[in-house]
């Protein structure tokens, strides 16, 4: 799931200041379940903009609205009208619905309300932790199910780095160490012997240093 | 007393099964308490979601009052403790907004106390009277609204 969080609202302020009538966007996948971007959000949020938009001298007209899924066309067709009686629109979806809003829509201003944190899951009850980075070639396989580049401060491929202290990491005390994990799970399932192979450095072409990815499936395609 | 001077308006989100009851029985008791305040009776302080303050404050309220059950008293188990929670998340929010967060207290009363609610009534009151007016009301775009709520 993707993770995100709210801008603050200063920071929101000066993004929308001079706009008059603003749509703000929410999105029913991700966000609304790591709970940055659904509809309790964007009521919250509109209400917020509202009053410190009148505090820094400019009203700010909010129209609010949620719709199922931001990054997919079939859905923003849903926000079509609203979009199109607003100034500009607030999106809070994640990097992705903001982008594809606003190539949906070339004459319209759309702003994103939040900062798109990670990949991760929901480790407890409001406590959500990355667990990949979507580098293209995935390793988990070789470490016993935990990524070390995600969840390794140093993104070790080759670890530990002699560092950890007990189980738990020397760059953040509060995470355990991830080659800790590793051995545990890898001696768990009976694959220590993993950990004797050396590996290569990984070609990072596959992540975002080798530009932007597509993925196409000919197979699919109509 | 000066006809202009200012009185504050404190919306007051109270639990049916301890506030609502404890200003019952202050009325009973015939307590004074400034009469300032509008409650609101809620089935519990869990079920307020942070955007019932924001809107208060929004149409002109000059102070939110929450009153919930004492911790371990909740009808519902632990909607009390789920509204403390809200109400400090909504405190750092309206602070990050620019509103003053005392302006926006929550407490924990049983059914039995009518004069402990008419001493946090009156103290609320006068916290609010010391911060001034919401400053939304100094604003523009607010005349209708402020009126509005007058009229309740």
């Amino acid at each position: 799931m993707i993770v995100a969080e709210r801008k603050t609202i200063p920071e929101l302020i000066e993004i929308l200041k001079g706009q008059k009538k603003v749509l703000v966007l929410g999105c029913g996948t991700c966000v609304t379940v790591c709970l940055a971007g659904g509809e309790r959000e964007v009521s919250i949020i509109s209400s917020a903009l509202r009053i410190a938009s009148r505090l820094a001298g400019f009203s700010l007209q909010i129209e609010e609205l949620t719709i199922e899924r931001q990054c997919d066309n079939v859905f923003i067709e849903k926000a079509a009208e609203a979009i199109e009686r607003n100034d500009a629109v607030l999106s809070l979806g994640c990097g992705a619905g903001v982008q594809a809003i606003a190539e949906r829509y070339p004459a319209k201003p759309v702003y994103a309300g939040l900062n798109t944190a990670f990949l991760g899951i929901l480790e407890e009850r409001a406590v959500w932790t990355e667990k990949c980075v979507a580098c293209g070639a995935c390793v988990l396989h070789e470490y016993g199910g935990i990524c070390p580049i995600t969840r390794c401060a140093k993104h070790m491929l080759n670890g530990p780095c002699g560092g950890s202290r007990e189980d738990r990491c020397e760059v953040l005390p509060d995470r355990p160490c991830a080659w800790q994990l590793i051995y545990q799970r890898l001696k768990g399932i009976g694959q220590l012997d993993r950990l004797k192979q050396i590996k290569p450095p990984k070609n990072w072409n596959a992540s975002i240093h080798g530009g932007l990815r597509v993925i196409v499936r000919e197979d699919h395609r109509i | 007393m000066n006809a202009h001077a200012f009185e504050p308006l404190i919306v007051g989100f109270f639990c049916h099964y301890c506030a609502y009851a404890s200003a019952d029985l202050a009325g009973s008791m015939r307590l004074q308490y400034p009469p300032n305040i509008r409650i609101i009776r809620t089935p519990c302080t869990g079920r307020l979601e942070v955007d019932f303050y924001l809107r208060a404050f929004e149409n002109g309220a000059d102070g939110v009052l929450v009153a919930g059950c004492l911790e371990g008293g909740c009808h519902f188990i632990e909607g009390n403790l789920v509204a403390k929670r809200r109400v400090n998340q909504t405190r750092d929010l309206l602070a990050e907004i620019g509103i003053e967060k005392e302006r926006l207290r929550m407490v924990n009363i049983s059914a039995a106390m009518g004069r402990p609610l008419a001493d946090i009534i009156t103290d609320m009151i006068k916290t609010v009277r010391e911060l001034g007016p919401n400053p939304l009301k100094s604003t523009s775009g607010n005349k209708k609204e402020q009126k509005d709520f007058v009229q309740i």
